[in-house]
């Protein structure tokens, strides 16, 4: 019973941490180009013309 | 990697564009694109998305569009802009739902942990415990993500009707009430997973539905933006001023300059030039106007300068005849009964009855009350349309991403199923059938010497032919020669001169060309020096694959036929090259009559077209088809989109949408199936929350896997 007491509000409060961090992603509209994010990944980062930024 | 925009200072005064970009194959394409805009002066910011093969460009409002566009082309790839819909409200109603979705996910999942340790055998205090702490976390998920339907319910019931989330509504917050009282009064089985995985269930099917859903756009705000905002128009004085468009009105002159768009109908008083009608035609090639000669608004001035004297301004020019037409024929569309519409209407007092009969029949045959509360809520739940919610959106979605890949768009989500039934189909011409924009005839009749001052004359005029010369000069790799003195002749062509010899494009009798037998639009005269000028024939050629489609268009049995509102002669050569039967020159509300005409007698007509002049047609047929380069208008139009230059998209978007029904039928046949073996066992009172829990998932699960079958349907 006491296991149970700390590991059921853990469980919540780590599903809720999830659930808030899908909330933000929607809203942050990481989801509006999925296959695009797929390819993204093979683009080499060095752009030559705002270097300085990075 | 998100590097913020370099400008993001000057936001606020940006202008944003989309395009549509159909060659997008890679990562490749992707960083070519983005980088080569960013490097572009004037563009703040391009972002690509992949998934809807569009750009979307931010940049300073000094830049319009068609240079935009003509940047993107530069880098290498043909572009199309695409209209608004950047946050609509059906991207808002998407988020409002997948967040809903995402809060009852997350409930079921831990409810369901909890049921399943209950089911398991969890006794007494534990079982209270769990009970009580599964009504913590369903009660307010189901007052979060249940607002979808409770919303849609009442509205239904509180105009007397009847939908699919009235029963639902009714189950979901009955389950809830009841498996409350029964925590409360520690009671042995509780129904709050049922409820939140039925909530899950159904809002996933309520979340693709909205993706697919229209993104309503505004066609007749498209159709303004095509009509100038404004003219000059002379005074007593002949003092030109700046009147808006509503301001202008009959018996007004307007001075028009070249490259203008004409802002009422009108007659031309005096000047010499040609004017591209294609927005209201479609007839691509310039009509020579002199005075006398009728002008509509929202055509363009090509050449030179003329003054028109105003006819019809405002509501009644023709462009916003056209606009009236279009509204009213956007009504017989919003008609159509989609398929899960009409399912509801005959499911959902089906559902209400039976739960009300097994309520009636188990206190008849001497059961308590709570029993048969008992009993009815389990009928509600298990009958519920998870199953049935699921089969028409998650078939429709998965068979528009296959036709995405083939480079087919789908704008709205019914399309699909009224395309399948389509039975005849009408093509426009120019721009549909044909490419839209002319292309030399043969090989150009020009020598090496004359070649880079064709296409420098070619290069200074914005004359259709002339760039489609330059394209196709430029094509063969050509270096423009260095003219001097160069003048454009208003209604004749372009004049220079290299090396003390005169060079002409134009008209032919102008350069001293022998006039064309037939067919002289779609031909222009070149002359350098004292050689023999040259006659150059230019045609609108088929798209590569016209034959290839309209034949197997023949073999899925819909009959092509072509409504153009072109020259006759130009039509029925094309007609008789696809074998298809062809009528000319109609104006819109011909075309539109033609559709009607059709309609009425019993055919369901698919539309493909792409002009202004085809928006009244695209409207009114049952599904219609655009091609991504066509005019605001047809593209606001038309329920689907197809990218390129070839036309079998539209051919394979038929298959795919029979597909697509058929599968959409057998998920129906599932689901139902489904509740034809559930709903006796429910009535019959042997349903425990793990049986309704596994049939709901089951069921679902079954119709999300056959939908998957139409990964494959776009070929």
């Amino acid at each position: 019973m006491n296991g149970l007491a700390l590991l059921i509000p853990i469980a919540l409060l780590l599903g809720l941490a999830g659930l808030g961090a899908f909330f933000w992603s929607v809203k942050s509209g990481q989801f509006e180009d999925m296959d695009g994010a797929a390819m993204r990944v093979l683009i080499d980062d060095e752009a030559p013309a705002e270097g300085p930024d990075e | 990697m998100n590097a913020p925009a370099p400008a993001a200072v000057a936001a606020e005064r940006c202008a944003t564009s989309q395009f549509s970009v159909p060659t997008l194959h890679c990562a490749g394409c992707i960083a070519k694109l983005e980088g080569g805009l960013a490097a572009t002066p004037g563009v703040i910011d391009a972002r690509v998305n992949f998934t809807a093969k569009r750009v979307r460009v931010t940049h300073l409002p000094e830049l319009d569009t068609g240079a935009v566009r003509a940047a993107i082309a530069r880098i290498g790839f043909p572009a199309e802009p695409f209209l608004g819909e950047a946050d609509g409200a059906a991207s808002r109603e998407s988020r409002e739902l997948v967040k809903a979705l995402a809060v009852a996910g997350f409930a079921a999942m831990n409810v369901m942990l909890l049921s399943v340790s209950v089911w398991s055998g969890a006794e007494g205090a534990t079982r209270q415990l769990f009970h009580w702490l599964s009504a913590m976390i369903a009660l307010p998920a189901v007052a979060y993500a249940g607002r979808p339907f409770f919303r849609s319910a009442w509205a239904a019931l509180r105009h007397g009707r009847t939908n699919m989330d009235v029963p639902i509504s009714i189950g979901v917050v009955l389950a809830c009430g009841l498996s409350l009282y029964e925590t409360a009064t520690g009671g042995h089985d509780a129904y709050f997973d049922g409820a939140v995985m039925l909530l899950f269930f159904l809002l996933a099917g309520r979340f693709l539905d909205s993706v697919m859903r229209a993104r309503a756009q505004d066609s007749a705000g498209a159709l303004l933006r095509q009509t100038a905002p404004g003219a000059q128009v002379l005074d007593k004085q002949n003092v030109p001023q700046w009147r808006a468009a509503e301001e202008v009105a009959p018996n007004m002159r307007m001075l028009v300059a070249a490259g203008d768009r004409l802002a009422a109908d009108g007659v031309v008083e005096s000047g010499t030039s040609s004017v591209d009608r294609s927005l209201i035609t479609g007839e691509s090639v310039p009509e020579t106007v002199t005075a006398g000669s009728k002008v509509l608004a929202g055509t363009i001035n090509m050449d030179g300068p003329l003054i028109v004297k105003v006819t019809a301004a405002g509501e009644n020019t023709a462009i916003a005849d056209i606009a009236r037409l279009m509204e009213a024929a956007g009504g017989t569309k919003s008609r159509y009964v989609r398929i899960a519409d009409r399912a509801a209407r005959l499911y959902a007092p089906a559902v209400h009855s039976l739960a009300a009969l097994s309520f009636l029949g188990w206190m008849l045959a001497g059961a308590g009350v709570h029993q048969a509360v008992l009993i009815a809520v389990a009928v509600l739940i298990i009958t519920c349309p998870c199953a049935l919610g699921l089969a028409v959106p998650v078939a429709q979605v998965v068979a528009s991403g296959a036709l995405m890949r083939a480079g087919v768009l789908i704008k709205d989500g019914s399309a699909l199923e009224r395309l399948a039934e389509a039975d005849v189909a009408l093509f426009d011409k120019t721009g549909t059938l044909t490419l839209g924009r002319p292309t030399p005839f043969d090989t150009l009749p020009l020598t090496a010497e004359e070649k880079p001052v064709a296409l420098a004359l070619a290069r200074a005029s914005r004359h259709p032919l002339s760039r489609a010369l330059a394209a196709a000069l430029e094509a063969e790799g050509i270096q423009a020669a260095t003219l001097a003195d160069m003048i454009e002749q208003p209604g004749l062509g372009i004049e220079g001169h290299v090396d003390g010899m005169r060079a002409r494009l134009g008209r032919a009798d102008w350069v001293g060309a022998e006039q064309p037998a037939e067919g002289a639009a779609l031909s222009t005269g070149f002359v350098l020096g004292s050689a023999p000028a040259r006659l150059l024939r230019f045609e609108d050629a088929l798209r590569p694959d016209a034959e290839t489609a309209v034949a197997r268009l023949r073999s899925q049995g819909l009959a092509p036929a072509i409504l153009s509102g072109d020259r006759a002669q130009a039509v029925a050569a094309i007609g008789h090259q696809l074998a298809v039967e062809a009528t000319a020159e109609l104006s819109p509300a011909d075309k539109f009559a033609a559709i009607e005409r059709l309609a009425a007698s019993g055919r369901r007509v698919l539309m493909v077209g792409d002009g202004l002049n085809d928006g009244p047609a695209l409207k009114a047929a049952h599904v219609s088809i655009a091609p991504s380069s066509a005019s605001d208008v047809g593209q606001t139009a038309a329920d689907l989109l197809f990218l390129g230059d070839r036309l079998m998209p539209v051919p394979v978007a038929i298959a795919a949408a029979r597909r697509t029904m058929a599968v959409v039928r057998q998920n129906f046949a599932l689901a139902i199936g489904y509740n034809v073996l559930a709903v006796p066992l429910a009535i019959a009172g042997y349903v425990t929350p793990l049986i309704a829990a596994l049939a709901m998932s089951g069921s679902s699960l079954i119709v999300v896997a056959n939908a998957l079958r139409l990964r494959s349907a776009a070929r």
